[in-house]
């Protein structure tokens, strides 16, 4: 890897993506080559399934390239767009009231821009308490305003959480992009890269090794497959997938393994609450099923993401303790 | 592109922005013909919506029914229903020789889609209310043109009344399978039999 190391930053992150979209072209090719060979109507559900999934990597790669290219401004755009269309699936399933509208209206467009913005002009302090404390303060001052009861505690914390969740969870994609780490310089792509990877190995291990393993459901009304077995081969693979890229990330091979641990956990544990979530709302994912044009279904793509992010942001952020 | 042409576009932008607008075509495609579309009236968003989810190429052709009292009363409202949307005007005072449906039938004459809200006022109790004659006097003069019944959902939490900021919330179009009018059909066997037609559309949440 000594060549590597020799090029410029920009060099390493434009091989990033040569090999990253290499990589979904070969898969795709195969897939391709292999649907024209066998039609059986057992596998044309799985194959739709892998086709939905394949398609969504692509859109993720691209977007992922776009908002590379598009520098850190372009980046924190393009990702706030992202946080709106998933808040925007959130909110449609929560049921809210009307005297909800203010409230509502703070979150789309106060709150949403600003924490993008601090994310934009770097300032990581205030990034990470803005939501958690002040909106936390904000949006039931003005619910309460808003004059209802009815179901105050439920509604606010239903906000809260869409906030939470889609917003400040996301918001720090962009973080992590432009995040300065010592002797690590701008390779904060890697670091996305690094979290996408581990986050989806371990969400791809554990659905692999629940339909393996047969284990009893822990929680059998929330997710039928979803086992502590299960789970720790997927953090287990996460493990393993972080240990190999360690040449990517400021870490030992160690670190970035207990890093990877920590993001791929994190991230299956938020898909198992985000189910939850799921069925108390009554779907069974997120886009509109009945849908025949344009069903979309991004919170369930983002949500493993949602949770791994602020956990592996802060973890890499304690790790170095960078200043702001 | 004119600056209606700019307007229109960019109200279809925002309101696949705020809503998806998306539309579901389950009971008939979306197709260059002449149409009635009618469908329950929940907010003054419907029609914006119904007319962002139609096809691009099917909008020019698609006119909405505007109150000529309050629609022409400024400058702006006057140009935007009469360039942007191309609505047919209605006055909502009857004088005795006047007939209410004259403005329409014109339009259905011409070869032009109407989308009606045949309650006739906006209701926000769920169920829409009774439908009004209008939609059968309609079906009885043009009996070629398909009626096609459509659910707008969600749109009342998009911006209730008195509100004027839109919250970002999907809503869907839901198009069903055209109805006609039954030969000797009785009148208010077929407004409620229309009514039911809307209803049906209604998606469920599985």
């Amino acid at each position: 890897m000594n060549w590597l190391a020799e090029l410029t930053t920009n060099e390493q992150v434009s091989a990033l993506f040569v090999t990253l979209f290499g990589a979904l072209l070969l898969v795709t090719a195969v897939a391709v080559l292999l649907s024209v060979r066998d039609s059986s109507d057992a596998r044309s559900e799985r194959r739709a399934r892998f086709r939905r999934d394949l398609r969504a990597v692509w859109v993720g790669a691209v977007v992922f390239w776009l908002a590379w290219i598009s520098g850190a401004t372009g980046a924190t755009i393009v990702v706030g767009f992202f946080a709106f269309f998933a808040l925007r699936e959130f909110i449609t399933l929560a049921h809210t009231r009307r005297g909800d509208h203010r409230s509502l209206i703070l979150a789309f467009f106060i709150v949403l821009p600003l924490q993008f913005a601090f994310v934009g002009t770097r300032s990581f302090d205030l990034f990470s308490v803005f939501i958690p404390v002040y909106v936390f303060l904000a949006i039931p001052v003005v619910s309460a305003l808003a004059g209802d009861p009815e179901r105050f505690l439920e509604r606010n914390a239903k906000i809260q959480w869409g906030i939470m969740v889609c917003v400040y969870g996301l918001s720090h994609l962009p973080a992590l992009l432009l995040l300065q780490l010592p002797r690590y310089g701008e390779r904060g792509a890697f670091l996305i890269f690094f979290l996408v990877i581990v986050a989806a190995g371990a969400q791809i291990v554990q659905e692999l090794a629940s339909r393996r393993l047969r284990r009893r459901p822990v929680a059998r009304h929330i997710d039928r497959s979803f086992s502590y077995r299960a789970w720790a081969a997927g953090v287990a693979a996460a493990a393993v997938l972080g240990a190999a890229l360690w040449w990517i990330t400021p870490f030992d091979p160690m670190r970035a393994a207990a890093m990877a641990a920590l993001a791929g956990g994190a991230g299956t544990l938020g898909d198992l609450v985000m189910r939850a979530l799921k069925k108390d709302a009554g779907v069974r994912w997120w886009g509109n099923r009945s849908s025949v044009t344009g069903a979309v279904g991004l919170l369930d793509r983002v949500a493993p993401l949602c949770f791994a992010a602020p956990v592996f942001f802060h973890s890499v952020r304690w790790y170095f303790r960078v200043a702001g | 592109m004119s600056a209606a042409q700019a307007m229109g576009w960019l109200l279809a932008f925002i309101t696949r922005l705020i809503t998806g607008a998306q539309g579901h075509w389950k009971g008939s495609p979306p197709k260059a013909e002449q149409r009635i579309y009618f469908a329950n009236h929940q907010s003054h968003f419907d029609w914006v919506l119904i007319w962002a989810a139609l096809p691009h190429d099917l909008r020019a052709q698609t006119r909405p029914i505007a109150a000529r009292d309050y629609w022409t009363s400024s400058r702006f409202k006057a140009w935007l229903t009469h360039e942007v949307f191309n609505a047919v005007y209605v006055s909502r005072q009857r004088s005795a020789d006047e007939d209410p449906l004259e403005p329409l039938v014109e339009a259905l004459q011409s070869g032009d889609s109407l989308v009606i809200f045949p309650e006739g006022t906006r209701s926000n109790k769920g169920e829409p209310q009774a439908f009004k004659a209008g939609l059968y006097h309609l079906a009885e003069q043009f009996p070629g043109v398909p009626l096609i019944p459509v659910w707008i959902d969600n749109v009342q939490r998009v911006m209730p009344k008195g509100e004027v900021v839109p919250v970002p919330i999907l809503c869907t179009a839901t198009f069903g399978a055209p109805i006609q009018l039954a030969p000797g059909e009785d009148k208010r066997a077929f407004l409620e039999r229309a009514r039911a037609a809307v209803i049906e559309q209604r998606p469920v949440i599985t």
